[in-house]
């Protein structure tokens, strides 16, 4: 875990609530995909955990919805405004297990991490392949960014309005190696019991410190009680209970 | 050159500065960021016989100038604190530590005490009567006189170190369990723990938190924090620890003018992972400006007479 001061470089918004924040300063303590960044808000006291997009040395790029007062300010922060943020948190994404055509499952805000994910799996020599699931085609985002790395995208939406109706489990491709997943947990556990391979879900929660001191985020395994913000975001299949 | 030293129980401290209690877990987390040996010590997560899982999530809630928990005591249990959290404290800080424990009955708070009694990494017991976000036991103990004094004395009995008792805001009198504490044996008292909060999501209608309702600490609690600890210096003769919203080292002085001896640093570490450290080098400064040479004559200087 590294503290430090970043700059707004660009804001960007995606769909109606989810914004596109890019932020400059040292990066060097970000060491997986899935990490996350907690970022101090001037007149909140709990910093706010969200999930790393993409990264290089110089910049941090995070896409969120807006849910509440943080998110709120976060997307009207003008360029150069300076937050204090912790970054390297969490466990994040594993490429050990990838093998030859591991499987993205993204939902909603939790598309994100597995966009710097799929670019490390590319980087490893993998072929992955990505399904996104969105409510509505409207809410649908990153989709020309994943395909503009060159590995097939299957879109589903709820309402059926763009791409395959239905949810991500319904568009799941038949032969993977091993699965990636990060979204609501509804569509964390539809994945989880349609996978027949090992794989890692990204778990969210609220949080008090985000990394690990408080046990306020704390979540039950096979392997006893995680700190889902210090031994997570990423758990693997093996150890989720369901 | 400005003093920070103090004496809290017969042991000294070279500063008063005390990470509180379920916001420095076990030391490993900060042990990472800096050396932990510049801290007066820290007070470990609540430790009870066995392991407790805490309450279901969401536990954590976000409110103006603070934030409410319903963790629950959350911990390994006191057998594993002793397997492997002792040994690597041991490792992390070479001072002495302050261990402090829970329970649900009189027995537990002594059985805890008993098997911690011996280790020489403690210095302190602080033995937590006020926990809001446990069912029975805990606040419960801290809400009583008689209660309180019990526990006192049945920890008292197992342990030849100092024991502090942490006593609950929530009490309509706290003079009243502090002086119980007091007449029981205890040899301090730290306060406050957490009062008693709730938060309503407006987009579920329903409360934040799981548990429904749970403790409130940060810099919003900072007053009520200030008002007891000045009570409940002019009621016992005992030290105190003082603690509730603590940002900075003017907030240690004002806790020690108050009448704390030390001064304990909570929620602020959650926020800011370097808060204790930072508050530590302020305080030669803070000194200064105000005059004040050693900290261990400011205590209870706000008091008249």
């Amino acid at each position: 875990m590294k503290q430090g001061i970043f700059s707004v470089k660009s804001l960007e918004r995606l769909t109606n609530d989810v914004y596109k924040l890019v932020l400059s300063g040292d990066t060097s303590e970000i060491r997986a995909a899935g990490q996350f960044i907690n970022i101090k808000i001037d007149g909140l006291f709990l910093r706010r955990p969200i999930s790393v997009c993409d990264y290089n040395d110089r910049t941090v790029t995070v896409i969120f919805k807006v849910v509440g007062k943080g998110t709120e300010i976060l997307s009207k922060a003008a360029e150069n405004t300076e937050f204090d943020i912790l970054t390297g948190l969490g466990n994040g994404y594993s490429l050990e297990n990838a093998g030859d055509r591991p499987l993205l499952v993204g939902g909603g805000v939790g598309v994100p991490p597995l966009y710097n994910l799929c670019k490390k799996l590319l980087e490893k020599g993998c072929r992955p392949q990505v399904v996104l699931g969105f409510n509505q085609k409207s809410e649908v985002f990153l989709e020309d960014e994943f395909k503009a790395l060159g590995v097939p995208v299957t879109v589903t939406t709820v309402l059926g309005d763009y791409g395959k109706k239905g949810f991500v489990t319904d568009a799941l491709p038949k032969d993977y190696t091993y699965f990636y997943t990060c979204g609501p947990e509804p569509m964390l556990k539809a994945v989880y019991h349609s996978t027949n391979t090992s794989g890692e879900l990204s778990f969210e929660e609220r949080m008090g410190c985000g990394f690990g001191a408080c046990m306020g985020c704390s979540c039950k395994t096979k392997y006893g009680s995680f700190r889902i913000c210090k031994q997570g975001p990423v758990l693997l299949k093996e150890a989720v209970l369901w | 050159m400005v003093n920070t030293n103090v004496t809290l129980c017969g042991e000294s401290l070279s500063n008063p500065i005390i990470p509180a209690s379920g916001t420095f877990g076990y030391g490993r987390e900060f042990s990472e960021l800096y050396d932990l040996d510049i801290l007066g010590t820290f007070s470990f997560k609540g430790t009870t016989l066995l392991p407790r899982f805490g309450n279901p999530t969401p536990r954590i809630a976000e409110c103006p100038d603070g934030m409410l928990n319903s963790v629950g005591l959350q911990n390994p249990g006191v057998e594993k604190v002793l397997s492997e959290e002792i040994p690597n404290i041991r490792k992390i800080f070479r001072k002495k530590v302050m261990a402090n424990v829970g329970g649900f009955s009189i027995e537990e708070y002594a059985a805890v005490v008993k098997k911690l009694s011996d280790v020489p990494e403690i210095g302190w017991f602080e033995v937590n009567i006020s926990c809001p976000n446990v069912h029975s036991g805990g606040m419960s103990f801290g809400t009583d006189p008689r209660l309180a004094a019990e526990v006192t004395r049945a920890v008292k009995a197992e342990t030849d170190k100092p024991v502090i008792m942490k006593l609950s805001p929530n009490v309509t009198d706290i003079t009243a369990i502090a002086a119980a504490c007091e007449k029981a044996g205890a040899d301090g008292l730290s306060l406050i723990n957490t009062l008693m909060g709730l938060r309503v999501n407006l987009r579920t209608k329903k409360p934040v938190l799981h548990n429904i309702k749970g403790g409130f600490s940060g810099p919003a609690i900072k007053p009520v924090a200030l008002r007891m600890v000045y009570e409940v210096y002019e009621t016992v003769g005992i030290p105190i620890v003082g603690m509730g919203g603590v940002q900075s080292a003017e907030d240690v002085v004002e806790f020690m003018l108050c009448g704390a001896t030390a001064v304990g640093v909570g929620a602020q570490n959650l926020v800011d992972p370097y808060a204790s450290k930072r508050i530590i080098e302020d305080l030669p400064r803070v000194m200064k400006k105000y005059n004040i040479q050693s900290l261990n004559e400011i205590i209870g200087g706000a008091h008249h007479g």
